[in-house]
């Protein structure tokens, strides 16, 4: 009894304290600029069915592609089993669903091979890591906290899925030796993997049943933990993919955004008749100075983000050694956002604080390296976008502060001039029909 | 081969004609003295295949793309307006160009500010010609050279068009040759989002050798381009490594134009 109380607890104290947080997320992405991406809904369904249920842009890199699909799959799966844990965890019941017969044996055989197979892919990841050394996990932005995280995560993943498997272990040699709450008279459950760990285990019944209530503990105490983890982590990506490949981008990907601010005021220069906005209006920032001058969109994509670094992999800046990198773009944006939010719990909404993403995080020596090539949207596997973040950011440089390169400052003035980024008149624009050849 | 006679929007109007297509040149195709061969191979072929076509000529102005790239919405959209006054003024319907950024831009970001048109790269319209008959091409000197394309980001990922251009060389009977970095996949040549006007930031080397070094590799006889800038970018970096006696930096139109005889 005291066992249901306490998990009863446990399950209300883990499931409450990921909602608060999921509430603050929302609260935080809710503080970027409205964008109305409530269009194309089919369209948008069916991007994230492909992109995200369907990993439809993993498979560039097959070995990665093969492993996390078996993450994913047995983590979806063995997920399955959580629900009869919660059951027995509440009513103290054993196996509630064994009832399915043969149906339950097929489920459990299955989470078992999963399990397994999970455990292979982590500690392939981990080598890969650890070991391998992948470049992309190496770089700059890639040390502390996020080197930390990615580790955390497998060997959390290692944990439960060995408690899943010793539990189970337990379980079926308790069964064999027919003790009373185990066994009903036949073998529940199927156990192809851990059958094999039997040999390993005691015979003596007590301690049988103190290693299999530690292991079913320890791996619900796990995922509740784990699920609270998740929000903080770069994991968040399990959850925020789905939504963020939704609101995909749909337009092609060399179309910027047009500001609609600027169109107004562009209009009012061109043309005199047309009529002006209020002038109690506040006057627009133009461009991205911190993280809430970005679109609810930009913002739910830093938390979207798991820092696999195939953006930065194929940003040709970063290739050749410049201090750009897509992924620490979106590092950085999610970590000012969570800065923000803080500061906001902390001290009120209207709390300044003496920051911002760009300056304090992101230098304009970044943003000036990018090329816009849209190397690192093609190659985010759930349709981050860091090259509209980087956009934003010049957008605030050159219209607020005026602080393009010189370089670029002469083209703007040769463009405006005359009507070239060189030093051409437009009378020469002919001069290619006389050229001989 | 006949004289090239390329008439402006204005001549056309004057006479109360209206062209097929808008031919719309861009500032490299004008000005930049490589980009100005192309834009001649492409009012050639348009010549040579019976497409009517006219420039702005004078009336022509930067469409913004660096502006914009660069973060200067303000003076993208100065250019844009006034380009789309210009365009629609002449009721142009189907613009093709040689410069994929140009492309881009008049494609998807002018209808938000009043300019609606087909926009073709002229890849694209090279392929239609092809398709329906009005271009026919044999490989002739072109003949199983060793050719490898580079995908410009304004066209490819921008855009999704990587068919075209390959589908246009490979009527050339060439042995074409794909780089590993290529279509959605393609390595930029280190001139789009306004470094062309600049110099790259600190590093350990320039994007355009890194393309140039990559292609080099397969040993081509030539390196294919579909934009003015990767042709700038790629010829430098071929320069880099003393390989332009070797190895030469053509767009697509260039080498239809000399299949065809029309050069």
């Amino acid at each position: 009894m005291i066992a249901n109380i306490l998990f009863v607890l446990l399950l209300i104290a883990g499931v409450g304290l990921f909602t608060k947080k999921i509430r603050s997320v929302i609260r935080n992405i809710k503080l970027g600029q409205d964008i109305d991406l409530s269009d194309r809904p089919m369209e948008r369904l069916q991007t994230m069915i492909r992109v995200a249920l369907g990993q439809s842009k993993m498979g560039s890199r097959p070995v990665a592609a093969f492993f996390h699909v078996i993450l994913y799959v047995g983590f979806i799966i063995i997920n399955i089993e959580v629900i009869e844990i919660i059951i027995d965890g509440v009513f103290g019941t054993h196996r509630v669903l064994s009832f399915l017969g043969s149906f339950y044996n097929f489920l459990i055989g299955s989470f078992e091979y999963l399990a397994f197979l999970v455990l292979i892919a982590c500690f392939v990841f981990l080598s890969r890591r650890n070991i391998i050394k992948l470049k992309r996990f190496h770089m700059k932005e890639m040390t502390k906290w996020p080197k930390s995280d990615a580790n955390i995560i497998l060997f959390v993943e290692i944990f439960l899925m060995s408690a899943f498997l010793i539990m189970n272990a337990c379980d079926f040699q308790l069964q064999l030796l027919q003790s009373e709450h185990y066994f009903k008279g036949e073998i529940v459950g199927a156990f192809p993997i851990s059958s094999h760990l039997i040999s390993f285990l005691p015979n003596d019944v007590a301690t049988l049943e103190f290693i299999e209530r530690f292991c079913w503990w320890f791996h619900i105490i796990g995922i509740l933990a784990f699920l609270n983890y998740v929000p903080y982590s770069k994991h968040f990506h399990i959850m925020l993919a789905f939504p963020n490949t939704y609101y995909s981008k749909l337009t092609p990907k060399g179309q910027f955004s047009n500001m609609d601010s600027v169109t107004n005021e562009v209009k009012l220069m061109l043309d005199p008749s047309a009529v002006p906005p209020p002038a109690d209006a506040p006057p627009a920032r133009f461009g991205a100075k911190d993280v809430q001058d970005l679109t609810w969109k930009q913002l739910m994509d830093s938390y979207s983000c798991t820092e696999c670094g195939r953006c930065t992999s194929a940003c040709p800046a970063n290739l050749t050694g410049k201090l750009l990198s897509p992924r620490k773009i979106m590092m950085d944006t999610r970590d000012r956002l969570e800065e923000v939010g803080k500061n906001i719990d902390q001290h009120g909404a209207d709390f300044k604080d003496e920051k911002s993403l760009l300056g304090s995080y992101i230098t304009e020596e970044e943003l000036w390296a990018c090329t816009s090539c849209n190397a690192c949207t093609e190659a985010c596997p759930v349709n981050i976008d860091p090259l509209s973040i980087i956009i934003d950011m010049r957008r605030y440089l050159v219209m607020e502060q005026s602080t393009a390169p010189a370089e670029l400052q002469g083209m703007f003035s040769k463009i405006e001039n005359n009507g070239a980024p060189w030093q051409f008149p437009a009378s020469d624009r002919m001069n290619w029909t006389k050229d001989e050849n | 081969m006949e004289k090239l006679v390329v008439p402006t929007m204005a001549d056309m109007m004057a006479k109360g004609e209206k062209p097929e297509v808008l031919f719309w040149v861009g500032c490299a195709g004008s000005f930049d003295d490589r980009a100005k061969k192309v834009t001649k191979a492409v009012a050639k072929i348009l010549q040579h295949t019976g497409v009517s076509f006219a420039v702005l000529g004078t009336e022509e102005s930067c469409t913004g793309d660096p502006a914009k790239r660069a973060g200067h919405e303000f003076l993208f959209q100065m250019q844009a307006m006034s380009n789309v006054m210009v365009l629609n003024g002449y009721e142009v319907t189907k613009i093709v160009t040689a410069c994929p950024h140009c492309f881009n831009t008049i494609k998807n970001e002018y209808p938000a500010l009043g300019g609606n048109y087909e926009v073709v790269h002229h890849s694209q319209l090279l392929q239609q010609l092809i398709d329906n008959g009005r271009l026919k091409v044999e490989g002739g000197s072109f003949k199983g050279k060793k050719i490898t394309f580079h995908d410009p980001c304004y066209l490819g990922r921008a855009n999704g068009e990587y068919e075209a251009p390959r589908s246009v060389i490979q009527k050339l009977d060439i042995y074409f040759t794909e780089m590993k970095r290529s279509r959605a996949n393609g390595l930029c040549c280190g001139a789009g989002g306004a470094q062309m006007f600049k110099e790259p930031e600190n590093g350990n080397k320039d994007i355009n050798i890194e393309r140039a070094e990559e292609a080099l590799a397969l040993n081509p006889e030539i390196i294919a381009v579909g934009c003015p800038f990767c042709m700038t970018m790629l010829s430098d970096g071929v320069k880099n490594f003393n390989k332009e006696h070797d190895v030469e930096v053509k767009d697509i139109a260039e080498m239809i134009a000399e299949a065809i005889d029309i050069k």
